[in-house]
């Protein structure tokens, strides 16, 4: 048992903080920090600087331009990453279609594509969710019928992640109406200049937009963008939901929330004293970084053992780590007191400075990360997981 | 980054294991740990021959263990045997008189010939060291100890009191001198009032603070993970039971409502776990670190083992209730052990005395 990083693992993790020092802007920090919404400029700088150092792709092979990292280096990087504020890569091409190319792909659309993910040429958003299946995604309807070369596409997706700066979406689509529902699902890719597509903005609780619908109308799509045999898209799918794991926990993330809060709440009053001073409020949010830092434990070993991480292990991580992101939201929304409520605006933060301006989005944040409990598989369906597992039926 | 055990410690965990499993079933255990002398003496002689409190102590002071860890991976398996015999008391004795170079006691104690315990508690002090009134007056201590576990059979009583000099002492009293009142407790096992009344003691230090805090973080570690042990052991009955009872036409485990609170009390036994392993890492660190992680994690485990408990006796129905299931036994375990060395407020209290929170902003 030594739960130290070893002085490697330690050297690491300086190369890291010293790239961040060095090629992280400080305006790009602080709009993370002050969580404020990223464009794509943000996005894609972000993107191209990681990419040049070579650390855009981590879970992927070196051959295809990915890291050698074990899971705790992925874990150190993904720490330093959340402690200076950087963003947060966009998961669609990096962490879900690129593992599912090396997977499944033919050797030239992992020639093709793999390449045009990392120079940022191609901004993929993921179409599986739809109006009528969400927890129980095999009951999608959205249909491709064979025609000659192509295939041709009628339905709607929905929940769409930043489709908005996307030009290409990888898509769960029912191939046949035969047999288990499971079994005619295919895995297809689809140019979003196509014509017959439309993306429609879908706002969201805290006034923001980073989801949309997708509607499809006789698009045609050529039958080479099949990932895959036609039918075997539910097993692509569950491979691309299986993978990367690491950072489902969101320790980093949650570590840095932390650390936001209690500077927080050393600044903000309550009857004239700072409100870390109130045991109340001090008692909660002891609280919450003793689950936290027990989560940070659990997720170290569960790492230390990913070889024989299930399934369950992973759903675990997804359900706690996301529970206590949010009460450390609710606390920091909280803290503010009235001072919560203005809608955050440029004008509330820069010039009316009612709130800290590192503090002026908690509201925002607050109601945004409910999602966290609901995507990705919602905390129940990860119950649904670890339930079938330990009763094994 | 290493999570596995030494071999070292996984024989002895493997080793304590097989021998509660086999000497030591619930039957036995809830046979001895409610009457006199609530504990089986040769049961205690046999852990001693197994070298189980030799683990308790360094190497230096005489054992061959004495980190965080071997006293983890002991009280985890005691914990899963929920074994009645007087452990904790002897931890913390052996802790002590370890801090002050007593290498005979340590000898005796290890070897299973004598067995010893610390008395801290007051009826009127839950815990604060600061309150002890028990007062020591030439060789002589007067005051009275209350719930000193281990107490009803230990043949020296460590006891925490003021010195001459107003500081907190630790004094050696013979249990022969002083006035024992045993008892069970409600969850089974022994503990006793120790009454002193111009008692004849022996004083080992005249500020023993610091040794004190470090013997009570261990038996606190200790504690934590007897709770984890406990858990394992009721979460698994709990799983068979729903699988096996029938309601309905079909095994209750095919309720969602019952799969998920089970898979919530899941989640929190491996957070419990994990909070341990970090207490466990710290018991060496310095005082302040160490104390902070103690902290923490005896406020989870009070948090996990009250949700455990409730929930596995809910889910059990009225077969959780009863004296004759086993479960019943580990939820109350799992519940008192919250009253142990400080609850989850003490415990949260502590936390935030110790947080960085309070610093500027």
């Amino acid at each position: 048992m030594d739960l130290n990083f070893t002085p490697e693992e330690e050297a690491f993790r300086h190369e890291v903080r010293d790239f961040l020092r060095h090629n992280l802007s400080e305006e790009l920090a602080t709009k993370v920090r002050n969580g404020r919404d990223l464009n794509k400029t943000d996005l894609e700088t972000w993107h191209a600087t990681l990419n040049s150092r070579g650390w855009l792709a981590p879970g992927w092979p070196v051959e295809h331009g990915g890291t050698d990292w074990d899971s705790v280096r992925m874990h150190i990087f993904e720490e330093e990453c959340a402690r200076a504020n950087a963003p947060r890569t966009v998961p669609f091409g990096l962490s879900m279609l690129g593992p599912v190319l090396i997977k499944f792909g033919t050797e030239e659309q992992k020639a093709t594509i793999l390449p045009r993910i990392l120079s940022g040429e191609d901004w993929w958003c993921q179409g599986y969710s739809e109006p009528g299946a969400g927890s129980d995604l095999a009951s999608l309807k959205t249909r491709a019928i064979r025609d000659g070369d192509d295939y041709i596409i009628n339905g709607q997706k929905t929940w769409t992640t930043l489709g908005q700066f996307a030009n290409k979406i990888f898509c769960l689509v029912r191939t046949s109406t035969e047999g288990k529902r499971q079994e005619g699902i295919s895995f297809i890719l689809v140019d979003l200049d196509t014509p017959g597509i439309e993306m429609r903005p879908i706002k969201l609780i805290e006034g923001g937009f980073e989801v949309n619908e997708v509607f499809f109308t006789d698009v045609r799509v050529p039958v080479a963008n099949m990932v895959g045999e036609e039918n075997m898209g539910w097993t692509i799918a569950k491979y691309l939901l299986g993978h990367e794991r690491t950072n489902i926990a969101g320790v980093g993330a949650s570590s840095e929330a932390l650390s936001q809060l209690k500077s927080l709440a050393r600044k903000v009053k309550r009857k004239g004293k700072p409100l870390a001073q109130d045991p109340i409020f001090a008692a909660k949010i002891a609280e919450v970084e003793i689950d936290l830092e027990a989560m940070r434990m659990t997720n170290l070993r569960m790492l230390s053992g990913v070889a024989d991480a299930q399934g369950s292990v992973s759903s675990m991580l997804k359900i706690k780590g996301t529970v206590i992101r949010q009460a450390i939201n609710d606390l920091a929304r909280r803290a503010l007191g009235a001072t919560a409520a203005p809608f955050p605006s440029e004008d509330v933060i820069g010039n009316y400075a009612i709130a800290p301006a590192e503090a002026a989005s908690n509201a925002a944040n607050y109601f945004n990360n409910r999602k966290l409990s609901i995507f990705g598989g919602s905390n129940e369906i990860q119950r649904n997981i670890i339930a079938k597992e330990t009763f094994g039926a | 980054m290493d999570f596995t055990p030494t071999e070292d410690r996984r024989m002895i965990g493997d080793s304590l294991r097989r021998y509660l499993a086999e000497q030591y079933p619930i039957e036995h255990r809830n046979k001895v740990a409610y009457d006199d002398p609530f504990h089986d003496p040769a049961k205690w002689a046999e852990l001693a021959e197994l070298g189980i409190l030799g683990a308790l102590v360094s190497e230096d002071d005489g054992g061959f263990g004495g980190a965080g860890f071997d006293i983890t991976t002991v009280f985890e398996e005691m914990g899963r045997a929920i074994c009645a015999e007087p452990m904790l008391g002897n931890l913390m004795a052996l802790r002590l008189y370890a801090a002050h170079g007593e290498a005979g006691r340590i000898e005796t104690i290890i070897a299973g010939a004598e067995k010893a315990t610390f008395g801290f508690d007051e009826s009127d002090t839950y815990g604060d060291l600061d309150s002890i009134t028990t007062s020591a007056s030439g060789d002589t201590l007067t005051g009275r100890k209350t719930v000193v576990y281990g107490g009803h059979c230990a043949d020296h009583i460590l006891v925490a009191a003021k010195s001459t000099a107003g500081k907190l002492g630790l004094y050696e009293v013979a249990a022969a001198d002083a006035e024992i009142l045993p008892y069970a407790m409600i969850d089974g096992a022994g503990a006793a009032e120790v009454i002193l009344d111009k008692t004849k003691s022996r004083c080992l230090s005249e500020d023993a603070r610091d040794a004190i805090e470090l013997a009570l973080d261990a038996g606190r570690v200790a504690l934590c993970a007897e709770a984890v042990g406990a858990m394992d052991v009721l979460k698994v009955m709990t799983k068979d039971y729903l699988m096996q009872r029938q309601q309905f036409g079909r095994p209750i485990a095919l309720f969602q409502a019952l799969q998920h609170r089970l898979v919530d009390f899941s989640i929190e036994i491996e957070q419990a776990r994990s909070i341990t392993i970090y207490a466990a890492s710290k018991l060496d660190a310095d005082p302040k670190a160490r104390a902070l992680a103690v902290a923490q994690a005896k406020n989870l485990i009070g948090r996990a083992g009250k949700l455990v408990a409730e929930e596995a006796v809910q889910m059990h129905g009225g077969i959780g209730m009863t004296w004759e299931y086993s479960g019943s036994h580990y939820a109350k375990r799992l519940i008192m052990i919250d009253h142990q060395l400080g609850d989850t407020e003490d415990q949260l209290r502590t936390a935030m005395a110790l947080s960085d929170l309070a610093g500027a902003a």
